[in-house]
């Protein structure tokens, strides 16, 4: 094979994935909000409904804040093409997407983060209370979320001798052992928790909330609308699923393509596709049953989740 | 069992008890911590089972069985006795609050991971590599003792030191003689029996679980 087909395959399979997250992402918000009002005894709007919330967004007139600076309509467009490049170069669909040697697990949480970090500025930029507010909230949850994740990858790390993801990916396939170690469950079960409080969801945030005083997210994006809203709605859409597509990547990898055909491809998007919405099914259901955590209350779980990650790492060194 | 079916279904429950004991010092709804509690003596009975299927050692499985039906049973039911008379009773104001204990417990684990090396260098079994999960548990015990306030918590805190040192047990010496485990275990059983009727008589003098309650004289 040559090394032009690897260009090809990586390149043609890195749109695939990032067209799959952009739509899958608006796609499984509605399916996890059906899912929600099914279980209330709601009928639910559609499943299709973000998606036409953002055609209607899209077509809607430009309006800004006459006080706000180049950094607001900057931070939404950081927020997608951050996301984008990661969705581009994570092992989501193949083992082997383009740039594959640069997919570390440091660089995919920077990326995402710094996407997140402008968007906190850009809800203070408006110079309104409640943006100020939820940026506050946002970044504070994002600063006790942060050491937690930083274990986790370490931990995550530990059995592959590589914190490069597709490296674990493979290595996971190799020796499906390796999934029912406690240091890999420790690591997973502290990465939900940092992917709920980092997606906003229960029981950090309410994303279905508008009661000023404990909306965290809703306050920090509070000043956009029209298609700048559509932006960060379809940006934080897609930050959600590619962090469920990770998330269950390492958890159980099988029926992702390890070999270069449009079949492989296909079965691994397929397959892809049913993971992550069976894992956003059941995070559905289990918020139907939790209350949003005080604000004050969420350093106890994120140092649960602290906590988790290092036993993660120091499972992993006895047992190695 | 195959060795590497054993190898994870052991490290899986050892690391469920020191979980479970993580788990006590998150959790403040006492009766949930006592839920813990049973969790983790039945995780402790999957590694006495585990250890006894792979060394055909049918005193060992019957062990289990036992500490099954004590520590996942019996004594669970008897503390949860005691919380149900006062089902709104929580670890409101623990001595060291939440994330500090979660992070001190993070601390406990690596210390415990650091003094046990020799004795993992001495018995570099699948077992005798676990002893640190048992050694932490033990550990994040005595500061449940130390740091909590409620008499409910308290006997939790003992229980948990005990879990830990039978987790050490049958890890070091793959089960205890039968005798010596039944005498453990009763002695706990006991313990609990009299913390039991201790907390009775405490809340019928004092009217709460609240140990500080006792610091001062009462009519």
């Amino acid at each position: 094979m040559t090394a032009d087909t690897h260009v090809a395959w990586g390149a043609s399979t890195s749109v695939l994935q990032v067209a799959a997250i952009a739509l899958g992402g608006l796609v499984l918000v509605g399916l996890m909000r059906r899912v929600r009002a099914r279980l209330e005894g709601r009928v639910g709007p559609p499943i299709l409904q973000p998606l036409l919330d953002v055609r209607k967004l899209f077509r809607k007139e430009r309006l800004r804040p006459d006080q706000a600076s180049w950094i607001f309509p900057f931070a939404p467009v950081v927020l997608i093409a951050t996301v984008a490049v990661a969705a581009g170069i994570a092992p989501l669909i193949t083992v082997r997407p383009a740039l594959g040697t640069g997919a570390d697990l440091f660089v995919l949480v920077y990326l995402l983060l710094s996407g997140s970090t402008l968007l906190a500025l850009a809800g203070m930029d408006a110079g309104t209370a409640f943006g100020g507010m939820g940026s506050s909230r946002a970044v504070t949850i994002g600063a006790l979320a942060e050491p937690a994740l930083l274990v986790t990858i370490l931990a995550l790390s530990m059995s592959a001798h590589s914190s490069n993801l597709p490296e674990i990916v493979r290595s996971t396939l190799a020796a499906p052992g390796t999934v029912v170690s406690p240091a890999r469950l420790f690591a997973l079960a502290s990465l939900l928790v940092v992917i709920v409080a980092e997606s906003g969801r229960l029981p950090v945030d309410n994303p279905s909330t508008h009661l000023e005083l404990t909306m965290i997210h809703e306050a920090m994006i509070l000043e956009y609308a029209g298609p700048d809203l559509a932006l960060v709605t379809v940006g934080e859409a897609m930050r959600m699923a590619l962090l469920l597509c990770v998330f269950v990547n390492l958890l159980a990898p099988w029926g992702i393509a390890t070999s270069m055909t449009p079949l492989a491809a296909l079965v691994g998007l397929v397959s892809l596709g049913a993971k992550v919405a069976l894992v956003g099914v059941v995070m559905a259901g289990a918020e139907v049953f939790m209350a949003k955590l005080r604000l004050f209350r969420l350093p106890e779980l994120l140092a649960g989740a602290f906590v988790l990650a290092l036993l993660g790492v120091v499972s992993g060194t006895v047992l190695s | 069992m195959t060795s590497s079916v054993y190898a994870s279904t052991l490290g899986l429950s050892a690391a469920l008890v020191l979980l479970c004991a993580v788990v006590t010092l998150w959790r403040r709804s006492l009766g949930a911590i006592v839920k813990v509690l049973a969790v983790q003596g039945a995780a402790l009975a999957c590694v006495a089972l585990a250890i006894g299927f792979h060394e055909h050692d049918v005193g060992l499985e019957v062990i289990a069985v036992l500490v099954l039906g004590a520590k996942g049973v019996v004594v669970p039911t008897l503390i949860t006795r005691v919380v149900r008379h006062d089902p709104t009773s929580r670890e409101s104001q623990p001595l060291v609050n939440v994330p500090a204990s979660l992070v001190a417990a993070g601390a406990l684990v690596f210390l415990s991971f650091a003094v046990t090396r020799p004795v993992t260098a001495l018995e570099p079994t699948t077992a005798g590599r676990l002893i640190p999960f048992g050694m932490a548990a033990m550990l994040v015990g005595f500061f449940a003792l130390a740091t909590r306030r409620k008499a409910v918590s308290q006997i939790v805190g003992l229980l948990l030191v005990d879990n830990g040192v039978a987790l050490v047990a049958f890890l070091a010496t793959a089960g205890v003689p039968v005798i010596v485990e039944l005498g453990a275990s009763l002695d706990v059983l006991l313990a609990v029996v009299v913390l039991r009727v201790l907390a009775t008589q405490m809340r019928a003098h004092v009217g709460s679980l609240d140990l500080d309650q006792l610091a001062e004289l009462h009519d």
